[in-house]
Parts: structure tokens; sequence; C-alpha cells
């Protein structure tokens, strides 16, 4: 390509721009909205994500431990529990720990726990963590064949339950997001073609001329990749704006923890951005090339 | 030779037959009328030229190449080689005079310096020095289509194909018309003019292929009279 021909490309996309003013907006107004509605999505999809993690990393193994054993038959067990496949870590629980935590989660100063039941019925315990919660099934029928454990506690049932549980939310979440980027696809697509038809004459000549389809294309494309960035500038500010002022006000009213990472966060942005402009050029790809048919 | 056409038949996907077994040889530097009723098929055989459609049978040849045969990226060169004019000009209403012709050459990538002298050139040629600045809609239609005869000149084609070139104008600018086709056909370019207009044909001496029905039903060669 000369560099006569990317002025060429840039002056005829922006002269494009400001003569067909309302489409320009029309077409901006649509990513914008269409980014909006994915960007939701997605920051929807990474907070459902980051609960199911949550919740999902809250699952371990209580291994209740026999009354009457010594104290290196404690240990022995713990060195037992470590070499188990796929245990992250071990944590050992005195009886006396057990029972302040239950005064503390029954209660707290009100009552006095210890009074009331005279002597510490709890036994010791550990509580096993696993590197991938989905395998505390298999690790805890393992825990159980120990000597000197008597229980072992898990959740069990409950647990199953909510690995399904956030095994679909994925699956579904993941299906919405693709589902409405076809959306956003054919929505500025559709508002893409009604630009390029009000030029259907100057391409239909520029073919009969003798140009070639790339030399036609080039600035469609520069002005959708534009379009298409501005549309998603216009979107992610408003979503930042949003999710900023959301993160300052929920903090307060709910326990479910919102993604506040800003890694992650300018991650998404940028990302939905690029899409925008990504969509832009897509949306005249698959306008333009009906008209390039002469 | 310049053009071939054998044994070439078109048949829309609705059944018409547009054209029936036409075989048609042009020379180069020849100007070439087609007459015929609306529906015999003109329109349909110069845009094969172009290829602008193609035929159902047979084979066309421009400059020994086959234009049937040809990969869709190779129909950019030839359409260069070609300047069409239209019935309705098909000039862009938001350009000038200038733009519209420069238009031709912008968009086969030509350099701007090139671009500004062939258009003046292309300009005088057809006479419409101080009109450089006029809008489409500011020019009768005789001016109009110099602009868009102007437009074809610009990239020096082999042929010039004009589809009913005067169907807009009244006689006397048709005339005109027909003087600045004759002028372009004399300094050398090929022309094939579509038309009905048996009255521009009759006093032009120049070689007449009828079309009916999608048939040549004569083809008189130049200087015979024709009727």
């Amino acid at each position: 390509m000369r560099p006569g021909s990317i002025i060429y490309f840039l002056r005829e996309a922006f002269k494009s721009l400001s003569r067909n003013r309302l489409l320009s907006i029309a077409t901006i107004s649509t990513v914008a909205i269409s980014i909006l509605i994915l960007g939701f999505a997605v920051l929807l999809t990474i907070n459902a994500g980051a609960l199911m993690n949550y919740l999902e990393s809250d699952v371990e193994i209580v291994a209740f431990l026999e009354k009457d054993l010594t104290k290196s038959q404690i240990s022995d067990i713990k060195q037992d529990l470590t070499a188990i496949t796929g245990v992250k870590s071990v944590n050992f629980v005195s009886r006396e720990k057990a029972l302040d935590k239950l005064q503390e989660s029954y209660g707290g100063k009100e009552y006095n726990l210890k009074e009331t039941l005279g002597k510490n019925p709890l036994p010791n315990s550990y509580e096993i963590k696993a590197n991938n919660p989905h395998n505390v099934p298999q690790i805890a029928a393992q825990v159980k064949k120990i000597d000197g454990i008597y229980k072992v506690n898990y959740g069990q049932g409950v647990v199953e339950r909510l690995f399904k549980v956030t095994h679909w939310v994925r699956i579904v979440s993941m299906v919405f997001i693709v589902l409405l980027v076809f959306a956003a696809v054919f929505l500025i697509a559709t508002t893409i073609r009604l630009a390029i038809f009000a030029r259907r004459k100057e391409i239909y000549l520029m073919k009969l001329i003798g140009s070639t389809d790339w030399f036609i294309r080039w600035p469609f494309f520069i002005e959708g990749v534009f379009l298409g960035a501005v549309g998603g500038l216009i979107a992610i500010l408003i979503l930042a704006a949003g999710y900023g002022s959301l993160i300052n006000h929920m903090d307060a009213l709910f326990f479910l923890p919102l993604v506040t990472d800003p890694g992650i966060l300018s991650n998404v942005y940028i990302s939905l951005m690029i899409c925008g402009a990504v969509l832009g050029v897509l949306g005249t790809w698959i306008s333009l090339n009906r008209f390039l048919d002469v | 030779m310049l053009v071939q056409f054998y044994n070439v038949s078109k048949i829309y996907p609705n059944g018409v037959k547009a054209l029936d077994d036409i075989s048609l040889k042009i020379d180069r530097g020849e100007f070439l009328f087609l007459m015929g009723p609306s529906g015999a098929g003109k329109s349909t055989l110069v845009r094969m030229l172009f290829r602008e459609e193609l035929p159902t049978r047979g084979q066309i040849f421009l400059a020994s190449r086959s234009i049937v045969r040809m990969k869709r990226g190779e129909v950019p060169r030839l359409r260069r080689n070609i300047g069409i004019v239209f019935q309705d000009f098909k000039l862009l209403e938001n350009k000038t005079t200038y733009e519209n012709i420069a238009f031709a050459m912008e968009v086969v990538g030509a350099s701007s310096k090139d671009i500004k002298e062939r258009v003046t050139e292309v300009i005088n040629m057809v006479g419409l020095k101080g009109k450089e600045k006029s809008f489409p809609g500011e020019l009768s239609g005789g001016e109009q289509q110099r602009v868009g005869i102007a437009r074809a000149l610009t990239n020096y084609p082999l042929i010039l194909i004009a589809d009913e070139p005067t169907g807009n104008l009244d006689i006397n600018t048709s005339h005109e018309i027909m003087e600045l086709l004759f002028n372009i056909n004399r300094a050398g370019t090929t022309v094939i003019m579509a038309t009905h207009a048996r009255e521009l044909v009759k006093s032009a001496g120049k070689r007449v292929i009828m079309l009916e029905q999608g048939r040549i039903v004569a083809d008189n060669p130049p200087g015979e009279i024709f009727l």
C-alpha cells in the first residue's frame, strides 16, 4: 500500500464520518449500548465466578480425633493427613480452641457456654483444605481410613450440590455472553448497513471504474474501528462509573464480596474497548461484502 | 480484434432469455451502434463487456483475454481499460465537476500530481472549462453527461461504452454529445454505443448492429445507408 493511499483512506473515512453525522451517532450509540450490556454481563460473570470460588474455597474437611490419643499419635495422624495427595493444608484445632470457637459463634459474651456445659464435650480435630475443592469427597474417604479418626465431616451432600450449582452458573454465564456478542454483531452490522446503503451508488461506481475491493474497504474499516472504539469508550466510562459507585455503596450492604482488583477491572475495560473496535470492523465486513458483489 | 463474442447466450434466473447465441467481432478504433427496441438485449450485451453480467453460455474475449474465465481479482484491471457512460450520468451529487472526474483516478490509486494534470486535460477535451467547481445540480443535462464522459475518459480506456447516453437529453444536446463521442473515436478510442435513437444513428454513417429478442437481426457495415 502506498503512503498516498493511506492518506486517501484516512481522509475518506473522516470525510464520511462528518458527512453522515446522524448515522455515525446512531452507530456509536448502538455500539455503546451493546458494549454496555456486554460489559454488564461480563462484570456479573466475573463476580459470580469470584463468588463461586469463594464458596468453594470454604469447603473443608473436619476430622475428629478419638479421645485418648497421645501427643505422638496426634502428630502421626497429621503426617498421614499431609501425605494424602491433593491436601493443601492441615490445621490442628484443640478441644479448648474448638470450645472457644463455639462460644464465639453462639452468643458471644452474653452466655457463658463453658459454665453451662461444665465439662468440655468437644474432641480434638484437624481442619483439612484441599488444593482443588472438587476433590474434597475423595480426600475425605481417605481421611476416614486413618486410625485414630472416628468421624469425618465436610458437609456431605451439600457440597456435591454446591459444585453442581457452580458448574451450571459458569456454563450459563458463558453461553449468555456468547449470545450477547452475536446479538451485538447483528445489531451493529444492521446500523452500519444503513450507512453503507446511503453510499451504494458510490461503491457501485468505484467497482465499475476498476477499484479493487480492498481499496473500497479500507475507508469503511477505518470508520468502523473509529465508531466501534468511540462507542466502546463511552460504554466503559458509564460502566466504570456505575461499578465504581456500586463498590463504594454495596460494601456496607451485602456480605457478598465484589471483585475490586484494579488489575482485573482494567483488563475487562480494555478488552471491552477492543471488543467495540472489533465489532465495528466485523459489522462493516458483514454489511459491506454484499455491496462489493458487482 | 479487440472484442470477440462466441455463441453468447444469457438466460436470467427468472427464465428470461436476454441474449440468444450472439457471435460478434469488434475491431480496434471502431465506432459501433447497438440498436433495438427496449428489452432486445442491448444493455445485457454491453454489461458483459465490463463483467457486470456473465453469460450463461459462450465466450467473450477482450484483447484476447477471456472475460468469462477471468478470476474475481482480475476484474478491476479489466474495468480500468473500459470507460462507461450511463444514461442517468451517475454523478456523485456532493462532488464538484472536478471531484467527480478526479474520483475515477483516485479510486484506482493515481497520484495527486497525475490526477491534477489529467483532469484538467479531459475537462478541456469535453468543453467544461469554467465549470470545474459546479455541482451536478447546477449543470444542465448535457453538461452533466459531459462530466460523465470526461470521467470515463480519464483512465485512458481502450473502449468507451455508452449505454443510452442521450436517453435523458433533448435532440440538440444529443447531437452535441454525439459529436463529442465521434471526436473521442477519431482520437483512437473504440466506442460502443447502445441506443434506440434512430435519428442519431441514421446520420452517423457508422457500423450498426440490430438486436431483437436477444438475437442479431442485422449488422450494417459503416457507410451503408441505414433506414
